[in-house]
């Protein structure tokens, strides 16, 4: 934990109320591989999102933070359209993955989707064997060879720390997994969909600490290959897994906005906006 | 501070928590009444069918049809447990896919205003007496074709549908939604979703109330009085000619008055019970078989 502790120990140093950094409360990255432009988003005629442009870059984590009810979910939800089940959900201005805005008329969702994965704050893992969960996407296309559903089996699960846990119990029910285990099978399962974008709504709120460790520790492995965007409640969290963080805050009528983005270690050793000191420093939220 | 040893009589005895357990007990006294007597009641008509039935049951009474003469001794209803099977199975061919197939639109697809039509109609249905769904298909099928094991099949596939339905759709909202966004995220269409996720999810329910709901329609005689109307004459295979059902001959034999007929009555109860039994007891076993294959 000594990541931690010196990050509480630069909080301390940074003086609060004194001189403020220089840059601008919200950096956008270059060239990101999922970002959004002016997104308002409505639930009937609740506005739950106003106005808020993020840019998470390629390969990297982006943690989104923020009290309950500040919208993180709804923008995290809103990029691979998993919000399109709610009826009343509507959403304004654009949702970039890469260069293609994937709310664009001539969008596949579902090809959408499998580019763009995701992990939920409950595991659930399919009632069906750990073999088939892995196997459910590319099975979504029709029969596929053994070969080809074996090897992926062994690469999504070596790639999520599973295969030595479970290659004697593949066709075994998932459902007999710890939380632990059944989150980290969701992960793979979305890794076989080759997926390159995964989001995660707070993917360790059902876990115990040694569980999360291990998801935090597969996150960074990830690094690099996949883009990952993770909505955290949990500060510490955000501060030891992510490389940049946007800060999300309740504004006018409780709808939420974008308060800050920057790289983690900068924002959380000196945050731009007196809200995000705030907030990082425990003094409300 | 003042201690409160949890032991101490003084504690033990408060008035008030002495209140709160007497009722507790009183309480708890009337369910295990409410169980016996639930329970009781159904042992008492299992048992004594049993008794009564096992009389007049043996190998002849499940091969041959029925004495001219009600008053004879010996005779079966083979030609009733015929009958039964085939215009249940022709109802249940109707009567579930049709109903599974309304609960996945409702539970899956459907939203607004339409839905809950449909879901009001469909409890509406549920509440119909099964005579009036035989006087309908009665004046709508029969003054046409006549009297045929397929009308009867008709009826009881309208008194399955609302059971089927409802039954199935409480099965499919007991699925986590957690597991349709997980599919959906995966890049299933919505149809993969309900094929591959919630429909083997739910399946055991599924298949435990298409069951009720086929042990509701062996048991039926009214709708079956005006429309298959009943055949002792020989044994109908053709499901275009009247025919005769087991609950028709419990019927029929049981109104005679004389005691050979009744006790071939009470020997068709315990047949009828006995194949629902059977049926259920597959159908479980099927589901549990289908579940951990495809699990």
């Amino acid at each position: 934990m000594a990541s931690e502790l010196s990050i509480l120990g630069r909080l301390q140093e940074s003086q609060p109320g004194k001189g403020r950094p220089a840059r601008p409360s919200i950096v956008q990255v270059e060239h990101p591989a999922v970002s959004t432009r002016n997104v308002n988003a409505r639930y009937g005629s609740f506005l739950a999102l106003r106005d808020v442009s993020i840019s998470a870059p390629q390969g990297e984590i982006t943690a989104i933070i923020g009290p309950s009810g500040c919208g993180k979910s709804t923008l995290l939800r809103s990029l691979n359209r998993i919000n399109d089940l709610i009826p009343s959900f509507s959403l304004e201005g654009e949702v970039m993955l890469g260069d293609q805005n994937v709310y664009a008329s001539e969008v596949d969702v579902a090809s959408l989707r499998r580019r763009v994965g995701m992990l939920f704050q409950r595991p659930a893992p399919f009632p069906m064997s750990i073999y088939d969960n892995v196997v459910y996407s590319l099975r979504l296309d029709g029969r596929q060879s053994r070969g080809k559903l074996d090897e992926a089996v062994e690469r999504c699960l070596q790639q999520t720390a599973l295969w030595d846990e479970v290659k004697d119990r593949l066709k075994a029910s998932a459902t007999g997994l710890s939380g632990g285990q059944q989150q980290r099978l969701c992960l793979a399962r979305t890794l076989a969909a080759g997926s390159d974008v995964i989001l995660m709504d707070e993917p360790c709120a059902a876990l115990d600490p040694i569980s999360t460790l291990r998801i935090e520790e597969l996150m960074r492995e990830l690094r690099g290959k996949v883009t990952i965007i993770i909505v955290t409640h949990n500060l510490q969290q955000a501060a030891r897994v992510s490389d940049y963080t946007a800060f999300m805050l309740m504004g006018e009528g409780r709808a939420g906005e974008l308060v800050e983005l920057g790289k983690t270690d900068e924002m959380f050793k000196d945050p731009v906006d007196k809200r995000t000191e705030d907030y990082i420093t425990g003094r409300f939220g | 501070m003042t201690q409160l040893a949890v032991g101490t009589p003084g504690f033990r005895n408060r008035p008030a928590l002495r209140r709160r357990r007497a009722k507790s007990a009183v309480l708890v006294g009337l369910l295990i009444a409410a169980v016996v007597v639930a329970v009781g009641v159904l042992a008492w008509v299992l048992i004594y069918v049993a008794i009564q039935g096992l009389g007049a049951l043996n190998l002849g009474f499940l091969t041959q049809t029925p004495p001219g003469n009600p008053a004879a001794a010996g005779g079966g209803f083979y030609n009733g447990i015929v009958g039964s099977l085939i215009i249940v199975g022709i109802a249940a061919l109707i009567g579930i896919p049709l109903g599974i197939g309304a609960a996945i639109y409702l539970v899956e697809y459907g939203r607004g205003r339409l839905a809950d039509t449909i879901r009001f109609f469909n409890d509406v249905l549920i509440g119909i007496p099964t005579i009036v769904t035989g006087a309908f298909i009665y004046a709508i099928w029969v003054t046409r074709f006549g009297f045929s094991g397929f009308a009867g099949s008709l009826a009881l596939a309208i008194v399955m549908l609302p059971l089927v339905t409802r039954t199935t759709e409480e099965m499919l909202r007991l699925v986590p939604n957690e597991l349709r966004e997980g599919s959906l995220a995966l890049g299933a269409t919505r149809s993969q979703t309900v094929m591959r996720v919630s429909i083997p999810t739910a399946l055991p329910g599924i298949i435990t109330g298409a069951m009720l709901a086929v042990a509701r329609a062996m048991g039926e005689t009214a709708p079956l009085l005006l429309t298959a109307l009943g055949n002792d004459l020989f044994t109908e295979y053709n499901p275009a000619k009247r025919m005769s059902t087991l609950s028709l001959q419990i019927f029929d034999n049981a109104v005679t008055g004389f005691q050979e007929g009744q006790g071939r009555a009470w020997a068709g109860a315990l047949t009828l019970i006995a194949i629902v039994l059977i049926f259920t007891i597959v159908a479980r076993l099927f589901g549990r078989r289908v579940r951990t294959s495809n699990a």
